[in-house]
């Protein structure tokens, strides 16, 4: 008996060759990209930075000076009075946002076992991601140092 | 194995507070009061043990980090990953020690 497909047969192939296209049998995946090769190479890059990131927000905030003591709206008023803070914020949120939503992303496809429960999760953890990244670069980029009218910072009194 | 698992855990508790620590710096958006009255908080001393194991996840989270990727990319990283683990360990106690005893210090001396 020959291998057919009611289509054509395959002469080179043997007697339990199965014809490629339209088997069931098949079990080639369609290509994909390379999304999960570069959402890898982003967890490695973003880690490092995020290393110098954080651990110079750590020190900066909680080792120098009155450490956290020192930590309040003046406190804050002064590091975002320099573009250099701001900015050094705004990478640590989205790099900390998005390095965070891809593990917990990765996590989720390794715990979940129903479609149902991956996608409640997965959309609960975008709108999550979404939404601090927009609501914290909004924040950092138009803070008023004199939001308070009665504010008695040297800003606001000059 | 277990090194893993402890790196799971701590980034699903830094991605946590991270959304939490997005959320209560917004407060300068809303009032300096509102703020401020949520930085007393951190200031309690049962929170300032908290930090302190927040900075303890975020140090062991980065430094096992490192070794991960020494693991993927340096010739010899498998080889060596369990001696890069007690480097791990070894730095933990290291960079973690000192910050202890600074924010300790400053969370009870108030």
């Amino acid at each position: 008996m020959s291998a057919t497909t009611g289509e054509s047969t395959n002469y080179h192939a043997g007697p339990d060759a199965v014809a490629v296209k339209k088997s069931r049998y098949r079990r080639v995946a369609k290509p994909r990209g390379n999304f999960e090769l570069w959402s890898w190479v982003f967890m490695r890059a973003t880690g490092v930075l995020l290393l110098v990131l954080i651990f110079g927000h750590l020190f900066v905030n909680l080792m120098l000076g009155e450490g956290i003591h020192a930590i309040d709206f003046g406190f804050v008023a002064g590091k975002w009075a320099s573009p250099f803070w701001q900015v050094w914020d705004m990478l640590m949120l989205w790099f900390g946002m998005l390095h965070g939503f891809n593990g917990v992303r990765t996590i989720v496809n390794d715990y979940t076992e129903k479609d149902g429960t991956r996608w409640v999760l997965k959309g609960l953890l975008v709108l999550a991601t979404v939404f601090s990244i927009v609501l914290g670069t909004l924040v950092i980029f138009t803070f008023d140092p004199c939001i308070d009218p009665s504010s008695t910072l040297s800003v606001c009194t000059r | 194995m277990w090194s893993w698992v402890a790196h799971r855990i701590s980034g699903v508790l830094l991605f946590l507070f991270l959304f939490a620590h997005v959320l209560d710096t917004a407060l300068v958006r809303v009032s300096p009061d509102a703020y401020n009255q949520v930085m007393e908080a951190y200031k309690n001393p049962v929170v300032g043990l908290g930090e302190a194991g927040l900075v303890a996840a975020v140090i062991f989270h980065a430094l096992n980090g490192l070794r991960i990727i020494a693991v993927d990319f340096w010739s010899k990283g498998a080889k060596y990953q369990r001696q890069m683990f007690w480097a791990v360990v070894v730095g933990f106690v290291v960079l973690f020690a000192p910050f202890a005893v600074r924010h300790l210090t400053n969370v009870f001396s108030h």
